[in-house]
């Protein structure tokens, strides 16, 4: 499904990703593990196209994503949910919506689905979202990511900070979306979390993918955790 | 005629430039809040429209109601397209980046300036108002045009707040003045959206221009001083936020006025600037400008 193949990106002068390959599949949750500074952010801004990515390719179902503006990569199903939430703070929760919805061209009806899943977004539809508490911050990230109807979504680290009744429900609403085929690619930190959603993991270090492995070969004891993640 | 009736004349008077303000400072703080773009050349687009009303009505002919709503079409749109080619041929390629664009937008208002003048001369060229009575108060007798541009400068402000917040378009604007990256990801083509801005900015001191310019005449240095003001009122208000400006120009523009009615115009902008100065030391994010985090 999304595909990148010998991916090199970075910033300025500092290269990131280093001749990265990975791919996420329809159906499957892929979480990508790595210390700080391993470019697991870089990697989903550069899936987004807001980091360019300088040799190698991006595809969709065959897409060339890497040859596209940014702002045309959302337009064919992929959804972000950046690190920090990074919400159109002084806009309402209604607004946030509507720029997700704008998006792909989607109406009242996946409004409703998104606000089926978070109904405590729907208490808050002309609330600014800089206003709301930090889970129902990420709710609405995550909400306005769904807006879009997407084939794959992008999770950066979304249960950072949470409390534990707010990090289950937001569990609870990626493995929902794994059984109605969407491609997920989950960051996170915690081999707790990781071992009860993802499908596979794809350990990242030295900006490259340096192994990925099936979530039944994994254990809390495995190796890579303690190699790749340092806990 | 008693103190009463003179200062009612005076802040009449006064509201007619607060009026013209609140245009001008809107475009300005349109372009700074979306884009981050102090927009140095501002000034000269406020000149370009009095001067392309000149040229339009000239060329129109006809009735002066005629001519002048011609122009009040067209100059605003001619104005709002050379500030997007502007936008494409020096922004754009400059990435925005915030110094550079200030060197960018000091250049682009030499070419305009010297443009205007090489095209439409040195001289001051007045415009015919598209209407010319009085009307009669106990006391006085005064412009009813000067009142039309107080009350059309009112509906155009109300029409950028709606187009701002009960639009799709003006979503999309707010959205992007938040977080350029992230309204990327949603599909928002922020190039697109920048230039508009940059065209809405120009377009809005353009109208202002030619509301005033069958008051004040059109000449190719009269964009100094409504750019003076035009960041004074942006800095009071608070940089980019459209409230603060709307209110910053109307207290600007009422006490500018009513200072050079009752005593000199150097004194009105001497106290302007003073009034920016301790807002910049006792509050830098303006008035109702949120502090940055």
């Amino acid at each position: 499904m999304l595909k990148l193949d010998g991916i090199s990106a970075g910033y300025g002068p500092v290269a990131v990703l280093n001749a990265l390959t990975f791919e996420a599949r329809a159906g499957e949750i892929t979480c990508v593990m790595g210390r700080n500074g391993a470019g697991k952010s870089t990697l989903m801004k550069c899936i987004m196209g807001l980091v360019p990515a300088r040799t190698g390719s991006v595809t969709l179902d065959g897409t060339a994503l890497h040859s596209l503006p940014a702002h045309r990569v959302p337009l064919h199903g992929v959804a972000y949910v950046p690190q920090g939430r990074r919400l159109f703070g002084p806009l309402t929760v209604a607004e946030n919506l509507e720029v997700g919805l704008m998006t792909r061209g989607m109406g009242d009806e996946t409004r409703e689905r998104v606000l089926i899943l978070f109904p405590r977004l729907r208490e808050r539809l002309s609330q600014t979202a800089s206003t709301l508490s930090g889970g129902e911050q990420q709710m609405l990230a995550i909400g306005r990511a769904l807006c879009l109807e997407p084939k794959v979504l992008l999770l950066d680290e979304p249960t950072e900070g949470l409390q534990p009744s707010m990090i289950a429900l937001i569990r609870d609403v990626v493995l929902q979306l794994r059984e109605t085929g969407v491609a997920t690619i989950l960051v996170e930190q915690r081999p707790d979390a990781v071992l009860r959603m993802a499908d596979r993991v794809a350990f990242m270090a030295g900006g490259t993918v340096a192994e990925t492995v099936a979530r039944a070969d994994l254990t809390p004891t495995a190796p890579q955790f303690q190699k790749y993640v340092g806990v | 005629m008693g103190f009463g009736p003179f200062l009612l004349l005076a802040l009449m008077e006064s509201a007619v430039t607060a009026a013209t303000l609140a245009l001008t400072a809107v475009g300005l703080s349109l372009v700074f809040g979306v884009m981050r773009v102090v927009n140095v050349a501002h000034g000269e687009f406020f000149m370009l429209g009095a001067v392309s009303a000149w040229f339009i009505t000239t060329w129109v002919g006809g009735p002066a109601w005629f001519s002048f709503l011609v122009a009040l079409a067209v100059a605003p749109l001619f104005v709002a397209a050379l500030a997007a080619l502007a936008d494409r041929i020096v922004l754009k390629r400059l990435d925005y980046e915030p110094e550079a664009t200030i060197v960018a937008t000091i250049g682009l208002m030499y070419i305009f300036q010297q443009a205007a003048l090489s095209f439409y001369g040195p001289q001051a060229m007045p415009v015919e108002p598209p209407f010319n009575f009085r009307i009669q108060l106990p006391w006085f007798g005064y412009s009813a045009y000067k009142l039309s541009v107080i009350a059309f400068a009112t509906l155009v402000l109300i029409g950028v707040w709606l187009f701002l917040t009960r639009t799709r378009a003006g979503l999309v604007m707010r959205a992007t003045q938040v977080d350029r990256e992230t309204a990327q990801a949603f599909g928002i083509d922020v190039d697109r959206v920048y230039a508009g801005v940059f065209a809405l900015g120009a377009g809005l001191a353009a109208i202002a221009a030619v509301l005033i310019v069958p008051i004040q005449q059109a000449h190719y240095l009269m964009g100094h001083d409504p750019l003076l003001l035009a960041f004074i009122t942006v800095i009071v208000g608070g940089l980019g936020s459209l409230r603060g400006t709307i209110v910053a120009a109307i207290f600007i523009g009422l006490s500018d006025g009513l200072i050079a009615f009752f005593w000199s115009p150097t004194l009105a902008k001497i106290i302007a600037t003073l009034l920016v100065a301790l807002v910049l030391v006792f509050r830098p994010q303006g008035l109702f400008g949120a502090r940055q985090q």
